[in-house]
Order: structure tokens, then sequence, then C-alpha cells
């Protein structure tokens, strides 16, 4: 495994005038329209771009991974142990020969990539014996070597375990460790930490650079987080619609961003500080007594457990929070997956019964709430769902579904009477009124999440609750959702519970931001305290973690993360 | 915060979404069975269309019975005198006669009516109950979902055809009249479907609940029968025309296996190919060849032609089994991953006016690339 199979400074893929479609229901689309790249050996190489800029396809066409609807167009050449390989052009025997010796991937999901029924020892030997007879003893002395090599500590032992012994992280570094049994000259990560937690998001980054620098394979990184590419590519290819538009080294790109694509691109990005003086502008404002009004939500000792199976403790996801937000307060919540962000959120809106403590929401005791009382309390109170392609009914037209909460609650007869009420709200998150008559999968993810949160302000409520809003969509996307979200937030002053898992977004909005880790609730203050000044340790390993788009500036957050893990 | 300035192409914001499918003869080309042979192609377009061509054969004949047969089904004679029994095919009787001294081509055409008869009400019967208890089973949960899965699993673990003469010695107490026997006959086949029903909506409604989109409405304070009937239900029944298709040919036979075991219709009722088949047993022996192979041919034409159909609707229902014309070459055009939002809507230039807004819009990504 070393970079020395590597002939020369040749580069170890290079791709000429790629372009694929694929045939789907609706004729044929072009996915990738005439991309050159080429990556050097040692080099990480990153692919940004929206989702459907042809990011994914071209990475997959490195492999020969295309599905049988695909045609392609053009040529790439990957070099190997024997020589160059067209991977357009070979028959499918000889790219089984290619994968895994010369070139590897890296998914996204690694909970998804490893088979659940088999130890991860003998899936890393599983691409061994692929490629050449191995003994049993020797796989299994290559599959400990490749864990250790990821830093998966007691791997004599570990290669025994199934994949659900470990965790999220884990798994990435054995899904990592497979792509490297082999020492294939390039890697393709497919967005190898947008499914994991920043704090383990910081660790594989780590992980891979260091891989890279060990064995000198070359990596093709598809992200879309510009945090990312910051922290570890060497040079840049910013895709958009089937075309690279831009290719730089990632210094270069940064500063001097060229093609007016990237530069949207990158000013969309949120960055840490830029809420704090609108934050303070907005304290400034508020009338005198505001802080002796009474809390819209008022939790106290809030737990929530759900229950166990047979005969099991059940889990609590919320340990023991307090926390108020008052009339007009956005208050973000943040925390990795598990944290209990989520379930607070639920247990606000009446989704998830609280099981200790007290939450009381506009007046109501939510613990132990009778269903007369929840449904008085719910026309003054809106959700915005995470996922926008799912939270819409799929038979009912945007119109009809931003109307569902004026005819549940009365305030019109039918859809059809409600509709002068609709295109106001339609107007108002910025959307034509003519897309109330389109289904919800004909608009765009950021179309979608604007009309659900025309849907969660039709009844004008006094508090909104907005579950991770953002979370699904693209960097430019969110950027402008966001930024409506904020204009209508000004506007019509409701109070806001916003939960996300990235800091960045969370303090772009929020007033006061409160954090949460295991279901406890570890710190809480204005923006300015908690992300200038954090209090606790896990806060601060939490902002060290995230990876801000800036090369120069990421390289010493690096540091400083690696002095508070030590 | 987001300065996206310039530069980036201005695309209209219709060609974001695909061209809204309304319009004239939209609502026909969203039917079930019409959709799917549009988007068929090449090898699995032949079965899909032989099996509607047979299917389509058969309810014509059925509902065409009484003009097409050229006797009545239980007729025995005409003025001239009796047909005679087991008389070879001739131009009197295009398929001779039966062992009983009916004639076997009218016998063959008003089968196909009871067989149509049967199968409609079957179907409608076992998809209006199974659809309610699935539903109801599904959203509540509970102690009811749970009796009511053992005991559609315990319905299951019966033979359907042993369950199906059961019901229909339960229901008629053996024989009965023409709508009778079909009445009894089709519920009995639908004892044996509604478990199958019952089980695919009740799944679809557990997995349609934990859509965001019911936890919306619940949000919203909608009602439970509200949310059950605009918001589950209508998404819980796409996979229905295709159990529909398959279950149509399994009625058929069903019906043909409960008339040739004799717990079907009176032959003087109403024609029906099972009880005929069992009649003419003797007959083959005998080197009589035209009174099992017609109603026999029947059968196995409509069951073969509605399986097609199921089956072809299961392959296409799949993205993944479904082909589709693949381009020899590179085609098509780059689908539009971002847009701007070109209306200035007076709303829209007053909350410009009101205070920093957006800009103009940043891109926008676009999922349903294939």
């Amino acid at each position: 495994m070393s970079a020395s199979t590597a002939p020369g400074r040749d580069p170890v893929v290079v791709i000429k005038d790629l372009a694929v479609s694929f045939a789907t229901d609706h004729g044929p689309v072009r996915a990738v329209d005439g991309v050159d790249l080429e990556v050097n050996p040692g080099e990480v190489l990153a692919i940004v771009g929206e989702s459907g800029s042809g990011k994914t396809v071209t990475a997959k066409t490195i492999l020969g991974l295309l599905p049988p609807t695909a045609t392609t167009r053009g040529a790439v050449l990957l070099s190997g142990r024997d020589g160059a390989t067209d991977v357009v052009s070979v028959p499918a025997a000889r790219l089984r020969q290619v994968r895994g010796r010369d070139v590897a991937m890296v998914f996204q999901e690694p909970s998804t990539a490893l088979n659940p029924v088999y130890p991860v020892g003998w899936q890393i030997a599983e691409g061994l014996r692929a490629h050449g007879r191995v003994s049993r003893s020797e796989a299994r002395a290559r599959a400990v070597e490749a864990l250790r090599q990821v830093g998966i500590p007691d791997p004599e032992q570990r290669v025994n375990h199934y994949p659900h012994q470990f965790s999220g992280g884990q798994k990435q570094r054995i899904v990592i460790a497979m792509a490297l049994a082999l020492g294939p000259g390039l890697i393709v990560a497919d967005e190898p930490t947008t499914a994991l937690d920043v704090t383990v998001q910081a660790e594989i980054l780590e992980l891979l650079r260091r891989l890279r620098d060990e064995t000198g394979t070359a990596i093709v990184l598809i992200t879309h987080n510009m945090g990312v590419v910051a922290d570890l590519a060497d040079r840049v290819a910013v895709m958009y619609q089937g075309k690279v538009v831009e290719q730089a080294s990632v210094g270069e790109l940064f500063a001097q961003p060229q093609a007016a694509y990237t530069r949207a691109l990158l000013g969309a990005v949120p960055r840490i500080g830029e809420g704090t003086a609108r934050a303070e502008a907005r304290a400034a404002d508020r009338p005198a007594g505001w802080a002796d009004a009474e809390p819209v939500v008022q939790a106290t000792d809030l737990t929530i457990t759900y229950p166990g199976r047979f005969r099991r403790p059940g889990f609590t996801a919320v340990d023991g929070v307090s926390l108020a937000i008052r009339p007009g307060e956005v208050l973000g919540l943040v925390g990795e997956s598990g944290s209990g962000k989520t379930t607070i959120a639920r247990a606000i809106a009446g989704l998830q019964p609280a099981s200790g403590g007290s939450l009381r929401v506009l007046g109501t005791e939510m613990r132990g709430a009778r269903p007369a009382a929840l449904k008085a309390m719910r026309p003054r109170l809106g959700f915005v769902f995470q996922d926008p392609a799912t939270s819409f009914n799929p038979l009912l037209t945007i119109a009809e579904c931003v109307a569902e909460p004026l005819v549940v609650h009365g305030r019109a007869s039918s859809p059809a009477a409600a509709r002068r009420r609709v295109d106001e709200l339609l107007e108002a998150v910025q959307l034509p009124r003519s897309y109330g008559d389109r289904f919800p999968h004909e608009l765009s993810g950021g179309q979608r999440q604007r009309a659900s949160l025309a849907r969660a302000l039709a009844l004008d409520p006094e508090l909104l609750v907005a579950d991770e809003p953002t979370s699904a969509l693209d960097v430019s996307v969110q950027a402008r959702v966001l930024e409506l979200f904020a204009e209508l937030q000004k506007e019509l002053g409701f109070a806001c519970l916003f939960v996300s898992h990235d800091l960045a977004v969370v303090d772009l909005l929020a007033d006061r931001i409160a954090v949460l880790y295991r279901g406890r609730l570890v710190e809480e203050g204005t923006g300015a305290e908690v992300l200038g000044a954090p209090r606790e340790d896990y806060t601060r390993r939490l902002l060290a973690s995230l990876p801000v788009p800036d090369p120069v500036a990421q390289r010493a957050r690096r540091e400083e993360l690696a002095a508070l893990t030590r | 915060m987001a300065q996206l300035d310039s530069g980036l192409g201005p695309v209209g914001t219709a060609g974001a979404a695909p061209v809204h499918a309304r319009g004239r003869g939209g609502w026909l080309r969203r039917l079930p069975v019409v959709h799917q042979l549009r988007q068929s192609v090449g090898l699995q377009r032949g079965p899909l269309v032989a099996g509607l061509v047979l299917t389509g054969l058969f309810v014509l004949v059925a509902v065409l019975a009484p003009v097409l047969a050229p006797y009545d089904h239980s007729q025995l004679r005409t003025p001239e005198g009796a047909f005679g029994a087991q008389q070879p095919p001739s131009a009197e009787h295009w398929l001779g006669t039966t062992v009983g001294g009916y004639d076997v081509l009218s016998r063959v055409i008003w089968g196909a009516q009871t067989a149509l008869y049967v199968v409609v009400v079957a179907i409608l019967a076992s998809i209006v109950i199974g659809v309610v208890l699935g539903l109801v089973s599904g959203y509540f949960g509970g102690w009811l979902d749970r009796v009511l899965v053992v005991v559609a699993d315990a319905i299951y673990a019966f033979p359907s055809l042993l369950l199906a003469i059961l019901a229909a010695i339960v229901i008629s107490g053996g024989q009965a009249s023409m709508w009778g026997g079909i009445m009894a006959t089709a519920l009995s086949i639908t004892v044996v479907f509604v478990p199958q029903y019952f089980r695919v909506v009740r799944s679809e409604v557990v997995r349609v609940k934990g859509e965001a989109f019911v936890d919306a409405a619940r949000v919203l304070g909608s009602g439970h029968v509200r949310i059950m009937t605009r918001h589950v239900l209508r998404n819980s029944v796409r996979t229905l025309p295709l159990i529909v298709t398959l279950n149509a040919s399994e009625a058929i036979l069903t019906l043909a296996g409960l008339g040739f075991l004799g717990f079907g219709i009176e032959p003087t009722a109403a024609a029906e190919w099972g009880y005929d088949l069992q009649r003419s047993i003797a007959d083959v022996t005998s080197g009589i060849w035209w009174t099992a192979l017609f109603p026999g041919l029947a059968i196995v034409v409509v069951a073969l032609g509605m399986t097609l159909v199921g089956e072809s609707l299961n392959d296409l229902a799949d993205p993944r089994l479904r082909t589709r014309t693949a381009s020899a070459d590179v085609a098509g055009d780059v689908a539009q991953t971002s847009v701007q939002a070109s209306v200035e809507t007076s709303v829209e230039a007053e909350l410009k006016a009101a205070g920093p807004t957006a800009g103009p819009a940043g891109p926008e990504q676009k999922e349903d690339r294939a």
C-alpha cells in the first residue's frame, strides 16, 4: 500500500468530455454534460455542487456504477497496476478487476453500506477474496490491519463484531477500511460525512487526511458542504447543471472565486457570527417589561421517555430540560442526532406526550392534556417539518394543503373558499399564486419548504415550531429560506422554536441558543454568549468541529479542535 | 447574509417543475391501467397488451351475452324439437351439445356473464370490507388491530377453496337461484380475499400514518375521521388496482372450482363453466371432446388474461423492474436544477421596500431526477 504503484506523476484518473444521460419516464434527461477532470496521485479533488448538478453521477462513472438506464459518452481513463482502463467502454469482467483494486468507493450512509448479517472482518476480507485467493488467516490478519489503520480500537476483537455493534462514525471508518483493503490508487468518497454529526465528521475528515498522507491514495470527494471542502480538499471542481463551471486550487477558489455561480454558492454558506448583530438589534428594540411577560413556552424539568420494548426499560430522550420562550422570541435549539431536540419540538406541538416535569405551551399544560384542550391550542401554533418532500399530502394541490388549517378550524368552508387567503399566504412566502394549483412533487425542495411555511402561518400563530426546516435543502436554497424566515418573523412577530443541528444556521436566526447533549440542556444564552464564549466543554467541541468555508481559518480551527480533544 | 447576485442564467420558474399534468385527457392518462399502458415499452408491453385484449374480450362477451349467444343458457329445445344430448358440433350447434342437452356455445358465452358478475361482486365486497377494516385497524392500532390481524392470519392459514366451500354452505345452504347463487359464490370468495386487502391496506396505513404529512395534519388539529379519509386513505390504496387484477383471475378459478365441486349455481339458474366441466368428465373417456374443451378453454383464457395484466402492472409499478426506452447516444436536456424566481408580485415588492430581502432567488434544486 504505497504511492509507488502509481506510475510516476501521471494522473490517476482522466475524465474527458464525459456526458451521461438517463432514460426516464419523461424521456431522456442529461445529468452530466461534457465534463473534463483530472486527479493526480495523492491529491484530494473535491467536486461540489447542489443536488442534481451531476457530481455523484460523475463520481459513479469512475467506478462504472451507473444503472442500465444510463447512456454514457466520452472517456474515463483510470490508470491502475496494469495500465490505463477506459471505464466507459470496457466489458464488465474487466471492470470488476479494476474496482476495489484500482479504485474504491466510500458511501454516504455507512449503516446501509455494511451488510448487517456478516462480521465486519468478513466484509473487509470480501474485497481480498474477490481479487485472488487468500487464506482465512491471512484475510483475517489483513482485516485486523485495515481496522487498525482506520483507528478502530482493539481490532483483534472488533474484527469479529457485527455492524450494529459499532457507532455511526466507526461504521464509516470500517467502510473506509474496506475501500482501502486492496490499496487502490483512488478512493471516491460520495458525501462521506453528510450522515454524521459534526463532531464525528471532524474525526472522519481527520482520518481521510491522515490516510491520504500515509498511503498516497488520491481522493475524489463529493460534497455539498463548503466547510468540508475547505478542510480536506487540495483542488476543487464546482459543478452546475452537469458542467464544471470552475476548477481551482482550494486556496484560490475561496479567496478569488471566478465563476458567478461559485461566488453565489460561497455567499450562501452561513457563517457563525453573522446573526449576532441582528439579535442584538432585536433585543434593543424590545419594549420594557418584555422579559416579565408570560412565556409562550415554559418547560420545567421536562422529561420525555419512549416506552421500552417488552420488559426493557424505556429510553429517556429528554431529561430534566427547563427552558422558556417569550412572546416574539426565537429560541434556537442545537444538538447532535439523538440529543432529544426533535422530541422537544414534537412535545411542544402535542405530537409526543411528556412523561415528567411540566410543559406549558400557550397557557395549556401539555402533560396529560385532554384532546379538547389541545384542539383549542392548535390554531395558535404552527409547525414546519424537516423534510418538505414528505410533509405534504402528495395527492392534494399546494393550495389545498395550505388551506387545510383554515378548513379544519372553520375559517373557511372549503379549500376553494379559502383560496384568497391562500394566495396571500403564497405571496407572503414569495411563491407565485399559480403554484397553488401544482402538486407538491412539482415543486423544488426550497419551494416546497416555503409552501410549508405558508401552511404553518395560515392561522397567524403566536408560536412557530420549526424542526430542522432547512437540513434537507441545498446551501443556496437554505440561504433563501432562512432569509424569508427571518423576514416573516420580523413582520409577524411570532415566537419561534428553531431546531437545527447546524450552529451557523441557528446563529443566523435565534435570539437565544440552547445546546442539548444526550437529552440534557448543557448551555443556554444569547448567540454572543454561547458561540462567542462557550462555557461548556461540549459546546466548545461542537463549535470547533464545525468546518468553516475558509481553508486558512479552517486550518487554525483544526489545531484548536485537536487541542480540545487531546 | 447571502448576496446571491448576478450571473446565474435567468431561468424561468416554469422550467423548475414538470409540466402540469392536467388539461385535456389528463385524467384519462392518469387512470391506473391506461397510465401503465402508456408507460410500458418493448418486451414488457406485449404481455400487458395481450392481457388487456383477453380481458377486454371477456368483458365484451359477458356484456353482450344476450346478443351473442344463439340460445338461452338453460334452453333444451327449440320449437322444432329437443337439441339432443352430446351432439357433435354442427351448423345448429357450433360447439355441440352437453350431456344434459344444452348448447355448449351458449353455455360458454352465458358463463362469461356469470363469471363477470361473480368477479365484480366478489372484488367490490372484498375491497370495501378489506379497506375499511385495514384503515381502522392500521390507523388506531391497539387491541382491535391485534385481534383483526390474528383473524386474518387464521383465515390465511385455510386452503382458500376449502374456505370458499365452507362459506358457500353457510351462506346458501348449498344451491340457489341465479342471483342467490352468484351472491353466495361471490361472498364465499370475498371471505377468502378480505384478509389480503386488509393486510395490504393495513400495512400501507401503518406506513402512511408515520409520514410527516399526517403529523402535519395532526398539528393542525384535524380530527381522526378527516385525517383517515383525506390524508391516509387515498395514499394507502395505490397498490389496490394491482391486487384487484391478480385477485380477479383467482376469483375466476375459485368460482370454477366451486362449480366443479357442486357448490356453485344451479345449471337452470345460470351457466357456469366449472359445473359444465364437471358434467363432462365422463364424456372425455368416451371421445366426446367438445363438452370439456370449451368451458375449460374459457377458464384458462380469462384467468390467463387477468394474470398477464396483473403481473405486467406489478412489473411496471416497480421502477427497478420497469424498462425504459434507452437512447443510443447521450441525449436529452440537462434538468433545470436551478431557478430564479422571476415573479415580481406586489407583495414581494412591498417586502422589499419593508426591509432587507434575499435579493434574486438562489439556485434551487429539483430532486425528481430519475
